[in-house]
């Protein structure tokens, strides 16, 4: 007795060129999207058709968001409850569906027909407050929005870029995003053209003299990477573009991936090209379905046009691409722990040494980039003349930059390294609308208050370090005055208490405390001790924790113990 | 929990021998844990030995010997408990050797058959033979290797003159290539199971798998060859077939470590992979990589357990897996080997020690007139010099009246033999029936006077597991009312015995030590000559042979030579003996263990483990199952030409299609009711795992 | 052999060798939560970091191998706090009280039992789902010694998983079957590494509780 989804199923698992744990994750979606949830013989299915032992298919459900071990309904409503939609009255939003559909968070509907679940960071944070009606974003919601979401509608996302002097959104609003010819005619592959006419070495050396450094919030020298791959030569090489954008703020991998996305793929056949890979993903975060379903296209119509496949453009490169798809976890733009739910495991991440350079990907030698990485370095190997993006210590060259939170214009702009920071805020975003700046976070959830000393604060590396503060991927969070500093650290709190991973005790625990504290400081509670025990979890967490996440999940905190250090203690009329 | 005491010692189920820590608190054993730096393994154990050992404390150990109230009545009936009478030592011991005295002046030693114990030590068994052979001038001393690695013994003698596992555990996680065949590993030798996936997931070692059974190891194989029941020679031989024809075979091991192998590759012109798909069911493809992959490798072993040995054909099963390692040299060195998988904690020590028909402790035989000698000096009297009876061969000379007398050590032959309702008629024929055990067995329904013992954790002693490794046993607590050390009731009962038969001088059975006994055999035996008590205690453990003080023991054998100089290629013919299946009997019954369930249940039905697994169920095929309108849990009846039993179904594509099995544990469903007593020609071991068996709904009244 | 510095000694040491190996067999102790010597470190416990200079986070002894050079402080000041803190926060969640390392641990370290409040303290009803042992999750301290055990370390079982994230993080069984309903063999080789007892043989556990009552 095999039903419609049974059979879909099957024929998904039977096409499976790989039927091993790699393919775990692609299976469970899938098994996800037909179902609503994975049923337990469903599990032990899949189980048996790639070799996995079932507990640990149990295990990777239920660590990320996306998958369910019990049923769902038919229309899910995720609500983002991180900070910029939390700003923006994401829970009036969730009390509103929880009373008109008569529901609880997370909790199906009798009849199955409705979930309302809350979230966390979707992306859509210019947006704000923005929900997913299953696959589809529903953005700028207010109370007139709310009945048309319930019932299929509501304003869709948009891609809202600026620059007067693009360099890597120069090709947006230009071309069909889709069209291959667009792209080429508007200078596409110029880069990976002239990347074959120099030798590895010669390459590396571009990358490394451009001074390029890794987008995504890293900011590791990008021409390193090439140079230490090519140094394991003769062993199987990855090439990952890093699309799983989850950092509250940041949403400029969405815009890049949906108005210009051959120039990410060209970033990627330069790099396969000078380390030799056959073989690459790119990792989008599950909740961008737009994105997939825009660079499946795109993956189609470059395999079409020879840009992908065997011997690429007559150039020796034979290089395949495969997308896959997150599952809701933050984490997962992690390089290490990408790679492990790439091989279909939960997403915990790895140790290092060894780096993935060379340990990475199924334990072989791995670059990994971010979306706007690739998409420069492009750029930075089509032009003719050597671009240099570091010129005698001070920067130049472009970055994305998010702007969100109490602004007149938030959306992604491309401007020079060295703006000043009052100048996006004020010239470009048009600062707070009917108000000023109370407060700025730099760097997104895992970034850090600015002290108000350095608002007009160059934005770049140097003058960034020099004052204990990082540029990260280019978050630009701006709050009004009247905004409570509590709430806004009780939601990103919030967000690191969601999306720790949970492997390391640092931030498995330290994430629960810090929420715990804040939150209680937040209503109005506070004891004699919360400034020491905050500074203690906040410092261990940032010295000891595995990964980057655990090391940054209390900057925003300290940050603002720093310059709030009233807001921590307790004044003349306080409860102890 | 602060324990009493914790007590070091070696685990009593199966051939692993893992090394335990008993923690004991109030006189009982309250949880096991493993030291993790002692061999053979490290901290692991299975369920048997972390949790089994409670059956020490059951309530219905033996504490006092019993008398069977209509003792030197005509009929023998069986009878429970009740048919029993408490009895002093003094009594029980008196009796037992006035019955013993004048069945011997009346038919002297070849009246007697004595059954040695696979789980006592080797002390125990030691003392045991010693009395068969001195006092009782009878070489029917046997025990229940008979029914286990007999065929494996028989077969590896004559192809290398020696019996035992050639390989150690130690060498099992750096494996490169392995065959495991009929073995179950993971339920029967848990420990060393994981060893041997452990070499595949993390040394990606290749393991074929070659067993009619879809066993778990199969989940780590590379390749599973499933074939028909009883065709093993046909599959290994058409092995060698293709290792011959593609010229893979080890051309300097042959010339320099074997002999025979011309007219052994003659003979192998038919023993074609195609032939062999028609015999056997398994792709000829399949054998072919099988065989490939075998010999290619660096060094590749191959294990096996009761599948190879248990079989009418179990001694040639043997030769040919023995064949394949003298055709590639996969001998002599880590990771290769012919290694026999032994079931129980001291069959091994068992055989050592001469609990076997034709050889005293050693391996050296009963007929060797220099070793007649020897012994005879040592045990000053004169010694039988005919081999003996094997135990099947007691049972039926027991049933013709030539056997009036069974001395049983620990052991229950009316649970294990096959043919039950045969053997038990033979039992009934007996005159004279003593055991020695901890536990009221089936067997000790039809006895006359029980003597009761010491379980593992109340006596010294040693044990030596599958790997030839002698290691220490530790008392815990003292045994239960006034249960005695058994080679203590052994010695009592001999100098009795002695004495009664007026012996001018005895053999020697006034031991103060278990210690002591080993002594007096290492220095019988050149190959535990450098084993002492005192050295294990130091060591932990030392492989046999280990001639001197100095020697440090031998992991792996045949570096150099074999036992019998060359190793020997065994010319063998497919034979088809077992009993096929018919219209009216079309299943095949194999039978076998289950991972919490120790061979009889004497054990193990007594033992917490009996609350996870407490009832017999039979697998069956699915396919089996539905075409024969048969559903899961549903109690049918099975039965042969000799009996039949009740059992539930358990359906899973475990078994291949036409083959059923039935565990062997349980006394409520008696699967060897249904056995056939059809024996190997030269190790007379029965063929359990073939009868030919009908299913049929079971009517309930 | 390279050189290498802990706690400015210069040591020579094993290449390959990991920082808590070379403080080993200098009789310099580091003290570790999830490290058994028999398993695949997992790093997660953070309690064995040490400081290395040139380093920017603190980084695990039990998994980082020395270079040449390596300058290394055992007991700085961030690696004190990181130790005590880490201790404060798992007394804050756990039920430690049979887990004497631990204990031991805290008293080193002047760690204060139950800092922080907590308003999902781990407090799950025992499970007695086998004749053998229980699980009283309460005191599982989440080291996942039992799972590497049960899966592609010792036994190849693959009974237990991580579930969930974060501080929900918790060790269980496919779909939460109770134990007879899964691969587990019950080997009890799981209950052999629990640090804390949350593992215990239920004989144990039975002659604890009836002498607790008592």
């Amino acid at each position: 007795m095999e039903n419609a989804e049974k059979k879909q199923l099957n024929r998904f698992l039977d096409n499976l060129k790989v039927k091993e744990r790699t393919n775990l994750l692609p299976a469970l979606l899938k098994a996800q999207d037909l179902y609503g949830y994975i049923p337990e013989d469903i599990a032990e299915k899949i189980g048996k058709t790639l070799n996995v032992p079932i507990a640990d298919i149990y295990g990777v459900i239920e660590f990320y968001s996306l998958l369910y071990s019990k049923p769902t309904a038919e229309t899910v409503i995720r609500v983002c409850t991180s900070p910029l939609c939390s700003l923006k009255g994401a829970d009036k939003i969730k009390q509103a569906l929880f009373e008109k559909l008569n529901v609880e968070d997370g909790i199906p509907s009798t009849d199955g027909r409705f979930m309302v679940e809350s979230v966390q960071c979707l992306g859509l944070c210019d947006q704000a407050p923005a929900v997913m009606v299953n696959n589809r974003a529903v953005c700028n919601i207010d109370d007139d929005s709310i009945d048309l979401l319930i019932n299929g509608g509501g304003p869709g996302s948009k891609n809202n870029y600026y620059s007067d002097n693009p360099v890597i959104t120069k090709r947006f609003g230009k071309i069909d995003p889709l069209s291959i010819d667009d792209f080429i005619k508007e200078g596409g592959f110029k880069g990976f053209f002239h990347a074959l006419t120099f030798t590895k070495d010669e390459l590396i050396y571009a990358v490394k003299s451009s001074g390029l450094k890794g987008r995504g919030g890293a900011g590791y020298p990008t021409g390193l990477k090439e140079q230490g791959a090519v140094a394991v030569e003769g062993r199987e090489t990855y090439v990952i573009c890093n699309a799983d954008e989850s950092e509250p703020g940041t949403f400029k991998d969405r815009i890049m991936l949906s108005s210009d996305p051959y120039s990410v793929l060209e970033g990627i056949l330069i790099t396969a090209y000078i380390v030799g890979a056959k073989r690459g993903y790119i990792y989008i975060r599950g909740e961008y379905s737009e994105v997939h379903d825009i660079f499946t296209k795109v993956i189609e119509n470059a395999t079409k046009a020879g840009y992908l496949g065997e011997n690429i453009q007559g150039s020796g490169l034979s290089f395949d691409l495969e997308i896959r798809s997150g599952a809701g976890a933050y984490i997962c733009g992690e390089e290490t722990a990408l790679f492990e739910s790439i091989e279909g495991k939960r997403g915990y991440p790895r140790n290092k040494p060894p780096f993935p350079i060379e340990s990475g990907l199924f334990g072989k030698p791995t670059i990994i980039n971010n979306v706007e990485t690739f998409s420069y370095l492009a750029q930075v190997i089509s032009d003719k003349k050597r671009v240099v993006l570091t010129q005698g210590g001070s920067p130049s060259g472009t970055k994305l930059f998010c702007l969100s939170g109490d602004l007149v214009r938030p959306g992604m702009y491309e401007l020079p390294f060295g703006t000043k920071l009052s100048e996006v805020i004020n010239d470009w975003a048009g600062g707070v609308p009917n108000g000023e700046i109370g407060s700025i976070i730099l760097g997104g959830a895992s970034g850090s208050f600015v002290p108000e000393k350095y608002w007009d604060i160059p934005l770049d590396d140097q003058s960034l370090r020099a004052v204990g503060l990082a540029l990260g991927s280019g978050v630009i969070m701006v709050f009004n005055k009247d905004r409570d500093i509590l709430k806004i650290l009780s939601d990103i709190t919030g967000f690191f208490k969601h999306e720790s991973c949970g492997k390391c005790y640092p931030c498995q625990q330290g994430t629960q405390y810090q929420n715990e504290i804040i939150t209680r400081l937040g209503k109005g509670i506070c004891y004699k001790d919360d400034s020491e025990k905050l500074e203690d979890i906040g410092l261990t967490m940032k010295d000891a924790s595995l990964c980057g996440l655990g090391q940054t999940a209390s900057s925003a905190v300290l940050s603002a113990m720093k310059i709030w250090p009233d807001l921590f203690e307790i004044s003349k009329g306080e409860v102890e | 929990m602060k324990f009493d005491r914790i007590v070091r010692t070696t685990c009593p189920y199966c051939g692993v021998g893992c090394q335990i820590e008993l923690n004991i608190k109030n006189e009982k054993i309250v949880s096991t844990v493993a030291p993790e730096s002692a061999a053979p393994n490290f901290g692991r154990l299975c369920v048997k030995g972390r949790y089994g050992t409670d059956f020490t404390h059951h309530g219905s150990r033996l504490k006092t010997p019993l008398i069977r109230k209509d003792i030197g009545g005509e009929l023998r009936k069986p009878v429970g408990m009740d048919g029993f009478r408490e009895a002093s030592w003094e009594e029980a011991l008196d009796l037992a050797s006035i019955r013993i005295a004048e069945t011997f002046k009346k038919s002297g030693g070849d009246a007697f058959g004595t059954f040695c114990c696979a789980k006592a030590t080797n002390e125990d068994n030691y003392i045991f033979q010693k009395f068969a052979r001195s006092t009782l001038k009878t070489n029917n001393v046997d025990h229940c290797a008979r029914l286990c690695h007999a065929a494996s013994v028989a077969g590896l003698q004559k192809a290398l003159g020696s019996s035992a596992m050639s390989n150690s555990i130690a060498e099992m996680k750096n494996l490169e290539v392995f065959i495991v065949t009929g073995s179950n590993t993971t339920e029967t030798h848990p420990v060393i199971s994981t060893f041997l996936r452990e070499a595949v997931v993390k040394n990606g070692a290749k393991l074929i798998v070659i067993d009619p059974r879809k066993t778990e190891m199969t989940n780590f194989a590379v390749l599973h060859l499933q074939h028909r029941p009883g065709t093993d020679v046909a599959l290994f031989q058409a092995m060698a077939y293709v290792i011959i024809t593609e010229k893979l075979f080890n051309t300097e091991f042959i010339n320099s470590r074997t002999e025979g192998f011309d007219s052994y590759s003659k003979s192998l012109d038919k023993f074609t992979p195609e032939w062999a798909e028609t015999i056997t069911g398994v792709p000829s493809d399949d054998i072919k990589e099988a065989a490939r992959i075998y010999a290619n490798a660096g060094a590749a072993a191959v294990y096996w357990g009761m599948g190879i040995s248990q079989s009418v054909h179990g001694t040639d099963n043997t030769m040919s897996i023995a064949n394949l390692a003298l055709l590639c040299g996969h001998l002599g060195r880590p990771g290769t080997g012919v290694n026999p998988l032994r079931g129980q904690n001291n069959v091994q020590g068992c055989s050592d020690t001469g609990g076997l028909p034709a050889i005293y402790p050693g391996y050296q035989n009963v007929n060797d007139k220099k070793v007649k000698a020897k012994f005879e000096a040592k045990w000053n009297t004169n010694l039988n010099d005919v081999p003996g009876l094997t135990t099947l061969e007691m049972s039926d000379a027991a049933g013709k009246g030539i056997i009036t007398d069974f001395i049983i050590l620990g052991e229950n032959p009316l649970m294990s033999e096959p043919d039950l309702n045969a053997a038990r008629h033979h039992f009934s024929n007996l005159k004279n029936v003593i055991m020695i055990d901890i536990f009221f067995n089936e067997s000790a329904e039809y006895a006359d006077i029980i003597f009761p013992a010491a379980s593992f954790a109340e006596k010294e002693g040693t044990f030596t597991n599958s790997d030839r490794r002698v290691q220490l046993i530790r008392p815990a607590f003292d045994p239960p009312g006034e249960a005695r050390v058994d080679w203590e009731i052994i010695q009592e009962l001999a100098l009795r015995v002695e004495s009664r038969l007026e012996r001018k001088e005895s053999s020697g059975f006034e031991f103060s030590s278990a210690s002591e006994i080993w002594d007096e055999m290492a220095a019988l035996v050149p190959s535990f000559g450098g084993i002492s008590h005192s050295r294990l205690e130091k060591e932990g453990g030392v492989h046999w042979p280990c001639p001197d003080m100095n020697h440090p023991g031998t992991p792996y054998l045949f570096t150099d030579t074999f036992p019998r100089g060359r190793g020997l290629f065994n010319v063998l013919e497919l034979r088809m003996d077992s009993e096929q299946p018919t219209p009216e009997y079309p299943y095949i019954l194999s039978t076998g263990r289950v991972l919490y369930h120790w061979h009889g249940g004497t054990m193990t039905r007594r033992s917490v483990l009996d609350k996870i697994y407490p009832k017999a169920l039979m697998e069956i095929n699915p396919e089996d199952a539905h075409r024969d309108g048969f559903e899961n849990g549903q109690i049918v009846t099975v039965s042969s030409l000799r009996g039949s039993v009740s059992v539930e179904l358990k359906i899973s594509d475990r078994s291949p299609k036409g083959v059923v099995f039935i565990p062997i544990h349980f006394s409520e469903t008696i699967v060897n009711e249904l056995t056939n007593d059809l024996r190997d020609p030269v190790a007379k071991i029965p063929d359990s795992k073939i009868s030919a068996v009908k299913i049929e709904r079971t009517i309930m009244n | 052999m390279l050189t290498i510095y802990i706690n400015d000694l210069e040591l020579e040491v094993e290449e390959g060798s990991t920082i808590l190996e070379a403080s080993k067999k200098m009789g310099i102790k580091i003290p570790t939560i999830c490290f058994h010597d028999r398993l695949t470190p997992p790093g997660l416990c953070r309690q064995c970091v040490v400081e290395v200079e040139g380093a920017r986070v603190l980084m695990p002894s039990c998994i980082t191998k020395v270079r040449e050079g390596m300058k290394i402080k055992t007991d700085s000041e961030r690696v004190v706090r990181a130790r005590r803190t880490i201790l404060e926060m798992l007394s804050s969640s756990t039920d430690l009280s049979e887990s004497p390392d631990l204990l031991e641990q805290m008293k080193t370290y002047k760690a204060e039992d139950g800092r922080f409040e907590n308003s999902s303290k781990r407090d799950f009803k025992v499970k007695d789902d086998n004749p053998f042992y229980m699980r009283d999750y309460s005191k599982c301290i989440l080291c996942e010694r039992c799972v590497q055990v049960c899966s592609a370390d010792i036994q190849f079982s693959y009974a237990l998983t991580t579930s969930g994230r974060g501080y929900n993080k918790r060790i269980t069984t496919f779909y939460d079957r109770s134990l007879p309903e899964t691969s587990c063999v019950f080997c009890g080789n799981c209950v052999a590494v629990c640090p804390t007892n949350a593992l215990i043989a239920s004989n144990e556990y039975n002659l604890k509780t009836e002498g607790a009552e008592k």
